[in-house]
């Protein structure tokens, strides 16, 4: 019976030694894709995978992972074995991928379609065209509050956020500095245009933790973008900040009572980076089918992001799912933009170090 | 050896084997053999845990203090500076490598590698660099001191100098002391860092208190748990210790899921509290994503690594010296403690060393339930290799880390020994 | 553990009120482990006991997140990549785990202290420094993001325990059986397999199930090394709590608290076995 036993045993670890080989080596014509998850990715999958892969064939690999995606990539790179073919990322992570040197220059004018009024890719796209970089969406990361928690008076700017006697509940508030000092100055006073020049110095900073600690107690912080939303539909915390996208997902498309507050929005640019090697015919291929100005105007279909191009502006109809106009939602709208901060890189690449050790010093007090 | 080969009968007094080789030479010849088929036997697990473990720990711990960024992207300034007294500024020389260099790196694409090193030091370095680097490209002959001070006024501090100076060596105590809250002042002497950046001393302090916490509580509730576990009938205590096991044997992510579920706001445990009143539904209790959060879900995740050596040595205390110490006259909580307990200490050493080493590198239950209040040092070294990407400084934290680990793994093993780990 | 016939009233109540203490304990060690399975068979998506479960009545329960689960590619994939894992790391380690620790019963194994402690060390070194470790130096030789670079270290944490439970059934192994095998004329290989392995196959084989529990609940490695095509169970489950947990997780822990009943029965009854064998073996 032992015997029977082993002998099955080392068949089966065989078989199975013999059946992992091939899946481990397994490749298909396919690209593989890091992007934030969520209601973004969707919204990328229908807009630009689902199309791309009916026209070419080639299967896309979704991987969430852009959260950590400097890190990712950087890793790959040293240990050259990059496996993620295009990464959706922040322009401030891109500035400095690119000074590293661990993703691809872009030639934009030579890789992407021109606009269809015949405008070349660099007139046609916002200003923030990075040297490595292919902006694809500007979004706002802004407060968002549970109207069911505040009985008709609703908090309206960043103040009110700062509040706490007058509008009850936690805050939640991602875990980074950038956003939530700009915010804390905002609700000590400073005008959303001077925030930068107030941060640049030391005095300055020190101003911004002294009005976040008037509601430490009060936050509960969040790390993922999907967090945000469901703290505010579960009635964890009252107002919170987060990406516009999402709430609008949770607002629009779930049903929540969710308002957006678009006082001092934090606008910011998200795109496309290549990982270094990793610029190849069909990498091209995609970029120059998933930024040209349809693709662009059809993913505000369905989330409220605004496209990178001009060109794509006027194309923005209306939400796919609930027929909702999409363009007051959009943080590009004039109306949403009277107080908005655009959110500094180049700052925030320079002082992102230690201002973030200052930040987790401050939150481990 | 060699003479042995023809042995002659026994002229001298020396024992000899049946093949009359002396009974000393082949005895050691046969242990010599034995050892080295015993080492044969260890060698592919060994040479396996040395490049696939020892290695990778050996790579992180060199990290830690060697840090050759500037001296591989700019080889003959790291040089030159290294020479260089450090007094002032430094000679034209230097400057016309350092331009030469930058320049050359902005073609190759690295200058980040470099800036982003600075930076760590020197809020600022990344844009001062890069756009040093592009705007050389303008600048085609010297002197390139005046053309540098020209392009940006940092290039005439000579506090700017003396960093890259310092950083330029390739081996560095600066992430060490940087894992300690300390820094290199302008003058390159040791000082601590602003109070308001200390977060490292803070963390190390916490992490070892709720460790020691942590190992206070599993002792406390597995205590009583194995004492009855160790005294009831084999099969009552056979069906008892399932409730032991089964944990033990369950996913880690499924306990602090669990734990998520029970504990917060709106969970399992808040809601029977509002149901009983002990608490108004708009007053529920904060117990997740902070210190306690990660307490409670550490203890019960770490509790049978407390019961199941406990219940061990437990087990084989003899039930008669309780007994003989009672008829002596002692009162029960007296011979309980001072014959007892004093049986237990082996189970209880090897138990709190296995759960304080587990606990004081413990990642996943703080980063799920710990909140801020409740983060360890784990979840900053996890912070520094994905997020902030300074490696050098998660492997500065790892290794302080490690030497402590190590340091009372070495005295469990004194104490206990390492093949008394007992398993199931 | 009756009451002593002499005992008091003082020693009574402590009696009864340490049985309560313990039955809270118990209580706590298993409490999180009952209650996310019927959680799990929740027909909304809340963590919470609907008013319909408490009331037992059928609507408030269905099996739509074990649906989820099951009509999900990634869970599958996950599924997958898990058993990949940790079948071929249960296999490596289990092997030469064994070998090792016959090397390591010798009685004239040289350094042997030594030798112990750096092949029990993955155990003993916290998991995020093995994983810092192998994370930078996995990255430098081309082997994260890779099934060889996460098989290798599950390979690694695996060993510790197949030569804890392997050595622990040599100590009571007759080394003269051995010896008179090779006096019967087999050759090593087949004293191997034919005295040896099956007289130790009970530490082997619950080292290998300890290996391989190893394998499929470990995380934090393959949070920092795996790459999008091995993404494993637990990792999944890390990401969907980091997120939004869904019911659907508590499906997938309630498969996995059977998983660990099954395994858990295994190593009772191989107790078993291995205790009724050791009453045959001449000592």
């Amino acid at each position: 019976m032992n015997h029977a036993f082993k002998t099955t045993a080392v068949a089966g670890v065989t078989a199975m030694g013999l059946l992992a080989a091939p899946a481990a080596t397994f490749a298909a014509e396919s690209l593989t894709i890091v992007s934030w998850g969520g209601a973004y990715e969707e919204s990328q999958r229908k807009a630009y995978y689902e199309p791309y892969t009916e026209m070419t064939g080639t299967e896309i690999t979704q991987v969430s992972k852009s959260a950590n995606g400097l890190a990712g990539v950087r890793s790959q790179v040293e240990a050259g074995n990059v496996t993620w073919d295009v990464v959706d990322m922040l322009e401030g992570p891109a500035i400095r991928a690119c000074d590293e040197g661990i993703i691809e220059p872009i030639d934009h004018d030579e890789i992407l379609k021109p606009a269809p009024n015949g405008d070349s890719p660099s007139e046609d796209f916002i200003p923030e065209l990075g040297e490595c970089f292919v902006p694809e969406i500007l979004y706002a990361t802004l407060f968002a509050y549970n109207a069911e928690m505040f009985d008709g008076d609703n908090p309206s700017t960043v103040k009110d956020v700062w509040n706490t006697a007058d509008y009850p509940g936690k805050r939640s508030l991602q875990k980074i500095p950038a956003g939530n000092l700009e915010w804390a100055l905002m609700a000590d006073g400073v005008d959303h245009e001077e925030v930068y020049d107030v941060l640049d110095s030391s005095d300055g900073v020190g101003r911004a933790f002294n009005s976040l600690n008037k509601i430490k107690g009060d936050v509960v912080w969040w790390s993922e973008g999907a967090q945000p939303p469901q703290l505010l539909a579960d009635e964890e915390v009252s107002i919170a900040t987060g990406y516009n996208g999402r709430f609008f997902n949770a607002q629009v498309v779930e049903d929540q009572p969710i308002e957006i507050m678009w006082d001092g929005q934090l606008f910011e640019v998200d795109g496309w980076v290549v990982p270094q090697g990793k610029l190849t015919d069909e990498v091209k291929q995609f970029l120059r089918f998933s930024t040209d100005t349809k693709r662009l105007a059809d993913q505000a279909k369905y989330i409220s992001y605004g496209p990178a191009r001009h060109s794509s502006a006027p194309m923005v109809g209306k939400h796919k799912e609930t027929g909702v106009e999409m363009s007051p939602h959009m943080p590009t709208n004039p109306e949403n933009l009277k107080t908005a901060i655009p959110k500094d890189a180049v700052f925030w690449a320079d002082k992102g170090d230690s201002l973030s050790e200052r930040f987790n010093a401050w939150l481990a007090m | 050896m060699a003479q042995h080969e023809s042995a002659t009968p026994a002229a001298d007094d020396v024992m000899r084997a049946a093949d009359g080789k002396p009974l000393k030479d082949s005895l050691r010849r046969s242990m010599r053999r034995a050892k080295t088929k015993a080492l044969l036997l260890v060698a592919p697990l060994g040479l396996f845990i040395l490049f696939s473990f020892a290695l990778p720990i050996a790579d992180m711990v060199k990290r830690s203090f060697y840090s050759p960024e500037i001296q591989n992207v700019l080889p003959e300034t790291a040089e030159l500076l290294g020479d260089w007294d450090g007094d002032g500024l430094p000679p034209e020389q230097i400057y016309a490598t350092f331009a030469k260099e930058l320049a050359q790196a902005d073609e190759n694409r690295n200058v980040g590698v470099v800036s982003q090193r600075v930076n760590y030091v020197m809020p600022g370095a990344r844009s001062l660099f890069s756009g040093t680097a592009r705007k050389l490209g303008n600048v085609d002959s010297g002197p390139y001191k005046p053309a540098m001070i020209e392009i940006d006024e940092d290039w005439g501090d000579p506090e700017v100098w003396s960093i890259l100076k310092r950083e330029a060596y390739p081996i560095t105590m600066a992430y060490y002391l940087s894992a300690v809250d300390l820094r290199y002042n302008a003058a390159g002497e040791i000082e601590a860092v602003a109070s308001y950046m200390q977060i490292y001393q803070k963390l190390f302090w916490r992490t070892l208190w709720m460790s020691v916490l942590i190992t206070v509580m599993t002792i406390l509730l597995g205590f009583p748990v194995s004492y009855l576990l160790a005294n009831l009938p084999v099969r009552t205590s056979n069906l008892l210790m399932i409730l032991v096991l089964l944990p033990f044997w369950t996913s880690l992510l499924v306990r602090t899921s669990s734990w998520i579920v029970i504990l917060q706001s709106e969970g399992v445990l808040n809601d029977v509290l509002v149901t009983f009143g002990i608490f108004s539904n708009d007053n529920r209790p904060q117990m997740i994503y902070n210190k306690i959060g990660t307490i409670v879900g550490m203890t019960h995740i770490l509790l049978p690594f407390m019961i199941l050596p406990l219940y061990s040595v437990m087990k084989g205390i003899p039930p008669s010296y309780l007994r003989a110490a009672r008829s002596l006259g002692a009162n029960p909580v007296v011979a309980f403690v001072r014959v007892y307990v004093p049986q237990t200490i082996p189970g209880i050493g090897a138990g709190s060393i296995l759960v304080f080493i587990l606990s004081i590198g413990y990642y996943i239950t703080p980063a799920l339930i710990g909140g801020s209040s409740g983060q360890l040092i784990s979840n900053f070294i996890a912070y520094h290799m994905q997020q902030s990407l300074n490696w050098h400084l998660a492997a500065a934290l790892g290794s302080i880390l490690l030497f402590v680990v190590l340091g009372l793994y070495y005295i469990y093993n004194k104490l206990v020994g390492a093949d008394a780990l007992k398993l199931g | 553990m009756g009451i002593p016939i002499y005992a008091g009233r003082l020693e009574r109540t402590w009696y009864y009120t340490y049985r309560v203490i313990c039955g809270l304990i118990f209580f706590f060690l298993i409490t999180p482990i009952v209650v996310i399975v019927p959680l799990s068979f929740n027909a909304e998506p809340y963590f919470t006991f609907t008013r319909e479960m408490l009331t037992l009545d059928p609507a408030g329960f269905s099996l739509r997140w074990y649906q989820e689960f099951l009509n999900s590619e990634q869970w599958m994939e996950g599924i997958k990549n898990t058993f990949i894992i940790a079948i071929a790391s249960t296999f490596l380690a289990t092997s030469l785990g064994t070998i090792a620790a016959l090397g390591l019963s010798k009685p004239y194994m040289p350094y042997k202290n030594a030798i112990m402690a750096l092949l029990i060390s993955p155990m003993v070194v916290p998991l995020i420094i093995s994983a810092a470790g192998m994370y930078f130096f996995y990255s430098s030789i081309g082997l994260s993001s890779t099934y060889p670079g996460i098989i290798l270290a599950h390979t690694a944490l695996g060993t510790p325990f197949v030569i804890i439970t392997v050595t622990a059934t040599l100590v009571g192994f007759d080394q003269t059986l051995v010896r008179a095998s090779a006096n019967l004329g087999a050759d090593p290989t087949t004293t191997f397999f034919k005295v040896i392995m099956p007289l130790i196959a009970p530490g082997v084989i619950s080292g290998a199930l300890f290996a391989f529990i190893t394998s499929v609940d470990e995380i934090v490695i393959v949070y920092f090394i795996a790459g999008p095509d091995q993404t494993t169970v637990p990792l999944k489950m890390f990401s969907g709590i980091r997120e939004e947990i869904s019911p659907t997780i508590l499906a997938v822990a309630s498969i996995l608290v059977g998983l660990s009943i099954i395994l858990l029965t295994t190593l009772e009854l191989i107790r078993r076995r291995n205790e009724r064998l050791r009453g045959i073996v001449p000592q």
